[in-house]
């Protein structure tokens, strides 16, 4: 007992002294840019659950070994840091204040995932170091007002929910649906979508079951959707549980409308595995080509996109939608530095991700741009209805704006 | 699956300590640095030892319980979860201060350990294991039930406002967190020290090495066991508490089983039995990955593993054991030196 | 009536998931007393060398027994390697390295294969059975399955190796007296688990598609088959694996509000609760322990 005092004492004494020492000064305006070089940082899940995406941070670094290849940004060389936060809230806390801290880097790039980019907003709109472009379709991630310092980057999932939700009423209005969502902020956002665009036909939808990323199968679920009575399936899963539930539905002899949130309307990484013949017929939004498509074969955007991945990713997969995700996203914030030279410093950055119109990227359809203003955090908000055709997606009816339906 | 092979030594530690030993001396050291550390360090880097020190009383609660007491947890994330979640609601819900969610979390910890303990009673070895692990699997699932969202938040979580260090004193919040935990750190290794040479130390550790002896000396053998989970996972609520508090968040995602395991292997590396090395194991916990993600970040995985294979290679027992060889190999040194 | 019928159907075709994994499991138990947490990785990483080896072209009942062959190999590898060194460890470290093969094999499968879904061929064709309830394939699962069954039965309980294997688990000082190598026995049992682990694999992967991080889920569920049916049980292993199939389905469908969301917790609620009056499973038995 008294040793442990005495301890205490020693203690006392010590954080007394602390007291004189002075408090670390927060970062600056150019924390991490210098006149030839700028810092980005970057977290992503290596390891654990979700590590399937690490390909895309691969191809954001990849990207930016291009542009330092072709001379950089503004006359500066990009630094890519990336850390691994195996998807676990806490370990991105530790991994931002790494990065903004010790590594001092200028900004975070789409860094992955609803929660961990819950954990580090505050903490990076405190340090007033931009977080651009996070990798989640949550619809937080645009709320100048509150977190001037963050911005998302594709279209949102509750305005997506929303698309098809008008799909439906227009063609559709005496549809019941069935719904196979992910039981987290992801599916929940798209359910909230759906809902709020049916408004007070909500009751349209007849059946709702969640999965769980720990279930083995969705076979229990499809059994209950199918035993709804329900003649709409809107599929609210990821890659591979997506692939499994279209699977699923044509091996129980359910022939719904098919709705696919395009999280999972990769061909090849979903559409194949599950099977051509019944994906056929399947409605989905997109706002970046699809790699495998026949019909980009000859597009400018692809062919550039082909000779990067040649070049710079060899190892990275063609077949998959991360890599044209990750392209494209690193494209916007090239040209989002781009648009700073003038005023290279956080806000200057901010300020021109704030402040883009109608910008055209390499990978986005026809129709499809990236704009943004001081109250307008959701770069891309327009889609395009497709339809699966057995081989490849069919684009259909006008391009959707997600902005006209917030 | 007993782990009383290598609890021999700890039996030590009930003894009296007749004189000031090397062990009371390393145990200053030890403190002394760990006081003195965030006078030179960054804010970075104390908030990664903020995480060090409450991992390491995270895992002082789990060595309670299977290196005191024999029983096997490979579910104390869940605890940690519950410790977190009180102390965020009570924070931004009810308003109350940061320094009262921690024995709020301690009181609802140990009551959920205790009930926990009950059925687990019955339970061994394997199927205790799977009991527990299962809690830590399915306790992301609850907290984000629907029905409880309107005070969990859901999947979305809880947003924590940090606090800042009180009366005026010019720490930064991160230096003043780091010593805050530090002392509950220090509060609770001297609780955990008293705990064990206690009778009812003695109780759990008769249990541990021979539950039907202990039950002949007149020993309750459920009471105790189930007041071990519930004072074990009172230790690591209370660490939760304190993770919320540090890391400003709680969420669904932050508590999977991976917690679980991450405070089983700081366990085993620490020292089944040896309670200081909650510390070792607390820093294995946080800066392993990171040293695993500096050789290769597509394989970290399989370098930490490697590492992880290694370690148990040089210490079987653990940091505990290593210490105590080499304590061993010294004193025998120093005996046979003739001027002693 | 109907979705009941078709729920437990539909539990069936899951469980015999469960199921195969958890005769791996009681495997590795018979021969180390213990349960191994990368064997379901271990499993993962026996498939993806059946699909590459299917990617080269070679053909699929070839690739099974090449694939069972490696991993009998590799299982028996791993035990000399590594696990022969660590004989006097306490079983907690065992525990700690098994944690540290299931970081190594994840690892390395997302770094030679990427975490991509790939689809898996099935020996079995495509199409449906009983309205779609179950495809060829899960039916197939539970003949290949029931023979796995079958063959350790038989192994454990006629041939001289396999009661010797049991003899140096149940009890290594005697077993080694009595002339028993018991540091070969625990490798065969190693080999033999990782042999069943990848059958397990193969059968699992055209269900759920075959990526880095398949098993880890799965396992959990076949250690609740095992634990459930009893772990000293091949015949319990494989009751426990269909009815924790079974028990999830009727949770998840028929459990008003709560129950979708808590499927799992709910089958582990269960399984907790029947090892509560039944300390060693369905048709375990019970190990004395001297004192």
């Amino acid at each position: 007992m008294t040793r442990t005092n005495s301890r205490l004492a020693i203690l006392g004494v010590l954080a007394a002294a602390t007291a004189l020492t002075v408090v670390a000064a927060s970062a600056d305006e150019t924390t991490g840019i210098t006149d030839k070089t700028i810092k980005i940082g970057n977290i992503m899940p290596y390891s654990g659950p979700a590590s399937a995406y690490s390909q895309i941070a691969k191809t954001d670094a990849a990207y930016m070994k291009m542009l330092n290849d072709n001379g950089g940004v503004c006359g500066r060389q990009i630094e890519f840091i990336s850390y691994d936060d195996g998807y676990s809230p806490p370990k991105t806390v530790e991994q931002a204040r790494k990065l903004v801290e010790s590594d001092q880097v200028a900004l975070i790039f789409n860094s992955l995932g609803t929660g961990t980019n819950t954990a580090i907003q505050k903490y990076m709109n405190a340090k007033k170091t931009p977080q651009l472009f996070v990798a989640t379709g949550a619809s937080k991630f645009g709320d100048p007002e509150h977190f001037p310092w963050t911005m998302g980057w594709q279209p949102d999932y509750v305005s997506e929910g929303k698309i098809y939700a008008r799909y439906l009423l227009k063609n559709m209005p005496d549809a019941k649906i069935a719904v196979l969502y992910q039981n987290d902020d992801y599916g929940k956002d798209y359910l909230a979508g759906l809902k709020a665009g049916l408004g007070d036909k909500a009751s349209m939808i007849v059946a709702e079951q969640p999965y769980e990323t720990s279930d083995p199968t969705v076979d229990s679920q499809m059994v209950n959707l199918k035993g709804s009575g329900a003649d709409v399936f809107f599929n609210v899963a990821t890659p591979k549980f997506a692939a499994q539930a279209i699977k699923k539905a044509a091996e129980l002899g359910w022939k719904p409308a098919q709705l696919l949130n395009s999280v999972s309307n990769s061909v090849g990484a979903v559409l194949k595995p599950a099977g051509f013949e019944a994906s056929k017929g399947v409605i989905s939004a997109l706002y970046l080509k699809d790699s495998q498509d026949p019909q980009w074969k000859d597009d400018e955007g692809m062919k550039k996109w082909n000779a990067f991945m040649d070049k710079y990713y060899p190892d990275g997969d063609k077949n998959s939608s991360f890599t044209v995700y990750g392209y494209s996203v690193s494209q916007t914030l090239e040209k989002v530095l781009e648009g700073a030279c003038d005023d290279f410093t956080h806000s200057g950055i901010m300020k021109s991700a704030a402040n883009m119109k109608n910008v055209d990227l390499d990978l986005t359809p026809p129709g499809i741009q990236v704009n943004t203003s001081a109250t307008d955090f959701y770069p891309l908000q327009d889609m395009q209805l497709i339809k699966f055709d057995g081989e490849r997606w069919q684009p259909f009816g006008e391009v959707v704006s997600g902005a006209d339906t917030q | 699956m007993s782990v009383r092979e290598e609890s021999s030594a700890i039996t030590a530690a009930g003894k009296p300590v007749s004189r000031f030993g090397a062990r009371n001396w390393a145990g200053i050291v030890v403190v002394l640095v760990l006081a003195a550390l965030p006078l030179f360090l960054a804010n970075f880097t104390i908030f990664q030892l903020t995480m060090m020190l409450i991992y390491a009383i995270a895992i002082l609660g789990l060595n309670l319980l299977t290196g005191i007491n024999g029983q096997f947890s490979l579910g104390h994330g869940a605890f940690y979860a519950i410790g977190a979640y009180t102390a965020a609601i009570l924070m931004e819900d009810a308003g109350l201060a940061y320094g009262w969610t921690l024995p709020a979390a301690g009181i609802v910890c140990f009551l959920s350990g205790f009930l926990f303990g009950l059925p687990a009673l019955r339970l061994e070895g394997i199927y205790l294991a799977l009991a527990t692990f299962g809690l830590a699997v399915a306790m992301p699932q609850f907290l984000k039930l629907s029905v409880i969202e309107p005070w969990t938040g859901g999947v979305q979580g809880i947003v924590i406002t940090k606090p800042d260090a009180p009366f005026g004193l010019p720490l930064s919040q991160d230096q003043w967190l780091y010593y805050f935990t530090l002392v509950v750190g220090l509060l609770l290794y001297w609780f955990a020290v008293n705990l064990v040479s206690s009778r009812s130390g003695r109780a759990l550790m008769a249990i541990r090495d021979n539950p039907l002896a202990a039950r002949a000396m007149g020993v309750n053998n459920a009471l105790y066991k189930s007041l071990a989970f519930g004072v074990s996972a009172a230790f690591t609520g209370i660490a939760g508490a304190l993770g919320a508090i540090v890391v400003q968040f709680v969420a669904p995602d932050s508590f999977t089983f991976f917690l679980s395991v991450a405070l089983f292997v700081g366990l085993v590396v620490g020292g089944v039995g040896w309670l200081p090395g909650a510390l070792v194991g607390g820093a294995f916990v946080v800066f392993v990955p990171n040293v695993a993600e500096h050789f290769n970040k597509a394989l970290a995985g399989a370098v930490y593993g490697v590492i992880l294979i290694l370690l148990i290679y040089l210490m079987p027992t653990g940091a505990g054991g290593l210490v105590r060889k080499v304590a061993d190999f010294i004193g025998r040194r120093m005996k046979s030196r003739p001027d002693r | 009536m109907e979705i009941l019928i078709q729920q437990i159907v539909s539990g069936v075709a899951t469980g015999a998931i469960y199921a195969c994994m958890a005769l791996a499991i009681v495997m590795i138990y018979q021969a180390i007393h213990h349960l191994n947490f990368a064997q379901g990785e271990m499993a993962m990483f026996s498939t993806f060398v059946a699909w590459q080896l299917l990617a080269w072209g070679v053909p699929y009942w070839l690739a099974f027994v090449l694939t069972v062959a490696l991993s009998f190999a590799g299982g028996i590898v791993i035990e000399r390697l590594v696990f022969r060194r660590l004989e006097n460890a306490p079983v907690l470290s065992h525990v700690v390295v098994f944690i540290a093969l299931f970081a190594i094999f994840n690892s390395l499968a997302g770094f030679i294969w990427n975490f991509e879904i790939k689809p898996f061929p099935s020996p079995f064709g495509s199409g449906a059975l009983f309205g779609g309830l179950m495809s060829p394939h899960q039916a197939g699962m539970i003949v290949v399955t029931l023979l796995v069954l079958a063959l350790l039965y038989v192994f454990f309980r006629f041939t001289r190796i396999g009661l010797a294997m049991r003899a140096a688990a149940a009890n290594p000082e005697s077993a080694r007296l009595v002339g028993i190598r018991v540091g070969w026995m625990t490798a065969l049992g190693w080999g033999m688990a990782s042999a069943i682990g990848a059958v397990a694999g193969m059968m699992i992967a055209p269900v759920v598609f075959l990526e880095p991080n398949m098993m880890v889920s799965i396992l959990l569920y076949g250690f609740a088959g095992a634990v459930l049916g009893g772990l000293t049980s091949p015949v319990g292993a494989v009751i426990g694996g269909l009815a924790v199939g079974i028990i999830e389905n009727l949770a998840g469908t028929y459990i008003p509000v709560v129950g979708p969301e808590l499927k799992l917790p709910v089958a582990l609620f269960v399984i907790v609760a029947v090892l509560v009056v039944r300390p060693s499973g369905l048709l375990g038995r019970k190990i004395v322990q001297r004192v």
